[in-house]
């Protein structure tokens, strides 16, 4: 029997990039299959090849044997292939129910509402999901709207399902519920085409690994020829990994108090409750639980607080805006990099100056001074080793990787006393998330304290001094990372024991 | 073999490429406007002389082009400073209006001499269309009214409350009843050029795009409108004040608006009279687009929409073409201007059959 999907030699170039130099893999019926890839490695490019939003350039695809040609996301569809996006394809106003009919096929014009909610409903309980039908989208969880992607796929038949990044923004008990759809799927004969940075995931679930390079496919695996170390080696060849060191113990001074904090989200929940805690200077203080967001959001001024103070170096800071929060001497390293970390469309040049651009040294009189945003720039530029584009040209053509670097230039620059940075690596491969790793690290050897908020916990053992474990918008307790083990800090995330 | 085309992006191209595509959108609109000229029964070469001869080829058509294009300058300045912070102000024809009123209100009653006469009238203009525009700004920046609508009918409202003063208040009591307001004095006239119509607006209006240029590109305002234009978010995050940006913004594009027709009551008309603009506001917002981001594309766009607006009306003397003419030969040069404007972002690429090639 051939494999299901056979891709050979594909190459795919967009003007001035070769995206896919020559990738071939196949993937069999019944199995879970990772890629992996630094970024700009071309994963993403593969899987728009696949699912047919781009033509390659060269090279073919057979499914079942066959050669076949997508001129468009729907002939792949219409063969069984579909796609979990990152960023998910859903109306966020219109109710779940609704956003999963959009995907379903061959409903009559005047449809009967109740059997096509028997027919979502039987596929969601099969796999024994939770999702209420109703729901207006917005008001889900982001691991809800993964499921909601994720049914919409099923119910339409997919043989191959391509997930890139499930994980990325899932809390750990989501995606240990994910893994167990995704076994579920593989028994029932379909495959997975599994996308992630996160290694211990990768051993855990794959069957294979296909590692991608610079628009190459390295090799492919099989399971029980590959460990961790194996697979970073491949995956980072010959590049370089930047090394940083753990800071000296931190100082007793206290840079940044915060006293019985609550914030009610949208939904007029409380996201944090009497919430309190103590940031020590030149400390990296990771925060774990539900609630981090919203903390976050209260220390940076973008979350109205209900209750409770923020101390900076003694002085309140609760109810500023963020500019004098940032004047205070708190940085922010935003969750949503697009959203609200960078504008688009300006260049690298005036994006690394948008939190000071009053800052005398950029300006005469209302004037900007060019030459000094020019100098600025390439002094960031070398310092963050930002592979930048040509000079002026806008700053969405980067990469994640390199946004990311740039939002970290610039909140970096000013020296900030605090930094406040959210799922820092979220997405960036391992050789950039090193780096975000050493510039904090750097950062508190000269005094800089950081809350560093992650989901990825491996990620707070690494670099954090202490992690604070939020349950129910309350602090739980701090783990030392040195002492506690992973499944104590499990408990703590869930409320069972207090350290 | 077949001919299957396939759409690709484009790297931002050249600055001499973006400007051949625009030469090659006029050339092509010419093409086909003139199977629309012999279908009417006319050589579409020898009206297209006549068009450049009548637009250019004198010292008179130089200056009534020039005449047609410094409300067009104006107004599409004012309209593209709201474009680029994503602000739609559809309202530039009735601020155009309510400048016009300001400046005659001061013309008419201030009693005012010749070196206060025109700067005031200037201000008055430049006030009553921001004040104008605010409104839209007010809505939009603190109860989130779409501007579009505001704008748009405040127009309305503009042209009729003008209309007024015309027909009662202000009408010329020696004007045997005709609906126009007494004419200017002297002192609140701007100067005129060459024995033409020129007068010093259309250096006003040359004057207001180096400003605007200067805003825009080198400004720390400037950086701001454009920052909350392409990421409101992101701007707000950066403790910029989107709300008061947004305000601002809208009562400097009516307050630039404002000036156009202040240029025209004190610069051409002399009077307030019905009819004041023939849709310049409008047009601006075609002008504005067309432009994107530059104010020298709007002097440029301005220009050509001159030229056409004097020779269109000379084909009607010369050949009784009818007006609808004039505004199917203008379409058609927006029609392919926008094609071109596709050219310049993608490519076609022609799909090769063979997938091994």
């Amino acid at each position: 029997m051939p494999d299901l999907l056979q891709l050979t030699h594909i190459r795919k170039t967009f003007p001035g990039v070769i995206a896919l130099d020559d990738v071939s893999f196949s993937i069999r019926a019944g199995e879970i299959h990772t890629l992996l890839g630094e970024n700009g490695a071309g994963k993403s490019t593969l899987m728009n090849v696949l699912t047919g939003f781009y033509a390659p350039d060269s090279g073919g695809l057979q499914l079942d044997g066959q050669p076949v040609r997508f001129a468009s996301p729907r002939d792949s569809l219409a063969l069984g292939i579909g796609m979990v996006h990152q960023h998910f394809m859903l109306v966020p106003a219109h109710s779940v129910l609704e956003n999963i009919m959009i995907a379903l096929q061959g409903v009559p014009l005047l449809f009967s509402r109740r059997q096509q909610r028997a027919r979502i409903e039987q596929t969601i309980e099969e796999f024994g999901l939770d999702l209420d039908l109703n729901a207006p989208v917005w008001k889900l969880s982001i691991g809800a709207q993964q499921w909601i992607e994720l049914i919409k796929l099923l119910l339409r038949d997919c043989r191959l399902l391509i997930l890139d990044e499930p994980t990325a923004v899932l809390t750990p008990q989501e995606a240990a519920k994910l893994f167990q759809v995704l076994l579920r799927l593989k028994q029932q004969g379909k495959c997975i085409i599994f996308i992630s940075h996160k290694m211990r995931e990768v051993m855990e679930i794959s069957d294979r690994v296909t590692i991608l390079k610079k628009g190459r496919s390295v090799t492919t695996l099989e399971k029980g020829e590959f460990d961790q170390k194996k697979l970073a080696g491949l995956m980072i060849g010959g590049d370089r990994i930047p090394e940083w060191q753990k800071s000296l113990p931190f100082s007793e001074e206290i840079v940044l108090e915060i006293e019985n904090l609550s914030v009610r989200n949208d939904r007029g929940l409380a996201d944090l409750d009497n919430f309190s805690l103590r940031l020590q200077k030149g400390e990296i203080l990771g925060i774990a639980g539900n609630g981090q967001k919203a903390l976050a959001e209260a220390l940076t001024g973008l979350t109205r607080v209900e209750s409770g103070r923020v101390l900076a170096a003694g002085e309140d800071i609760t109810r500023s805006c963020a500019r004098s929060s940032y004047i205070a001497g708190i940085a922010h390293i935003p969750e949503d990099r697009k959203a609200i970390g960078i504008v688009p469309d300006l260049s690298l040049d005036e994006n690394l100056i948008l939190k000071n651009f009053r800052a005398k040294c950029f300006r005469n009189g209302v004037f900007q001074s060019r030459s000094a945003i020019r100098d600025n720039a390439e002094e960031k530029i070398g310092q963050f080793a930002i592979k930048a584009g040509p000079p002026g040209s806008p700053v969405r053509l980067l990469s994640g990787g390199n946004i990311q670097k740039v939002i970290i230039a610039r909140e970096l620059s000013e020296q900030p006393a605090v930094l406040v940075a959210l799922y820092p690596t979220r997405g960036l491969d391992i050789g950039s998330a090193e780096y975000v790793h050493k510039v904090i690290a750097d950062g508190a050897s000269n005094g800089m304290s950081t809350i560093l908020i992650s989901e990825d916990l491996d990620e707070l053992y690494k670099i954090c001094d202490r992690i604070a474990v939020i349950f129910r918008g309350r602090l739980i307790g701090y783990a030392d990372p040195t002492s506690s083990s992973r499944a104590e800090i499990g408990l703590m995330m869930s409320g069972e024991v207090s350290a | 073999m077949s001919l299957a085309f396939r759409v690709e992006k484009r790297d931002q191209g050249s600055a001499l490429f973006r400007s051949l595509t625009i030469i090659a959108s006029v050339l092509v609109a010419l093409f086909v406007a003139g199977f629309l000229l012999l279908a009417a029964g006319v050589n579409p070469a020898a009206a297209y002389l006549e068009i450049l001869r009548e637009a250019l080829g004198s010292t008179y058509g130089i200056s009534e082009t020039l005449v047609k294009a410094t409300p067009l300058i104006i107004t599409g300045l004012a309209v593209s400073v709201a474009f680029r912070m994503q602000i739609w102000n559809i309202g530039a024809e009735g601020q155009i209006y309510m400048g016009a009123c300001g400046a005659t209100g001061v013309a008419l009653f201030s009693g005012l001499e010749a070196p206060l006469m025109l700067p005031a009238m200037f201000a008055a203009a430049f006030l009553a269309g921001g004040l104008w525009a605010s409104v839209a700004g007010l809505l939009r920046a603190r109860w989130q009214v779409n501007e579009v609508i505001v704008t748009l009918l405040m127009n309305y409202i503009a042209i009729l409350l003008a209309d007024y003063l015309i027909y009662g208040p202000w009408k010329n009591p020696d004007g045997y009843n005709f609906p126009l307001t007494a004419q200017f004095v002297d002192a609140a006239r701007l100067s005129e050029y060459f024995n033409t119509r020129l007068h010093s607006g259309f250096f006003l209006a040359l004057f207001c795009a180096l400003a605007v240029y200067l805003l825009m590109e080198r400004t720390i305002w400037g950086y701001q409108i454009k920052a909350i234009g392409s990421n409101p978010a992101a701007a707000r995050y950066a403790g910029m004040k989107t709300g008061l940006a947004i305000f601002l913004v809208l009562a400097l594009s009516g307050a630039i608006a404002g000036i156009a027709g202040f240029s025209e009551v004190a610069g051409l008309q002399h009077r307030l009279q019905h009819g004041l603009s023939p849709g310049y506001g409008y047009t601006a917002i075609i002008i504005a687009w067309l432009a994107r981001r530059s104010a020298l594309g709007v002097i440029i766009v301005s220009l050509l929409m001159g030229v056409l607006l004097v020779g269109g009306d000379s084909l009607q003397l010369s050949w009784q073409l009818p007006v609808a003419f004039a505004y199917a030969f203008q379409g058609l040069i927006l029609f392919f201007l926008l094609a071109g404007d596709f050219f310049i972002n993608f490519r076609l690429r022609r799909v090769k059959e063979d997938a091994d090639a």
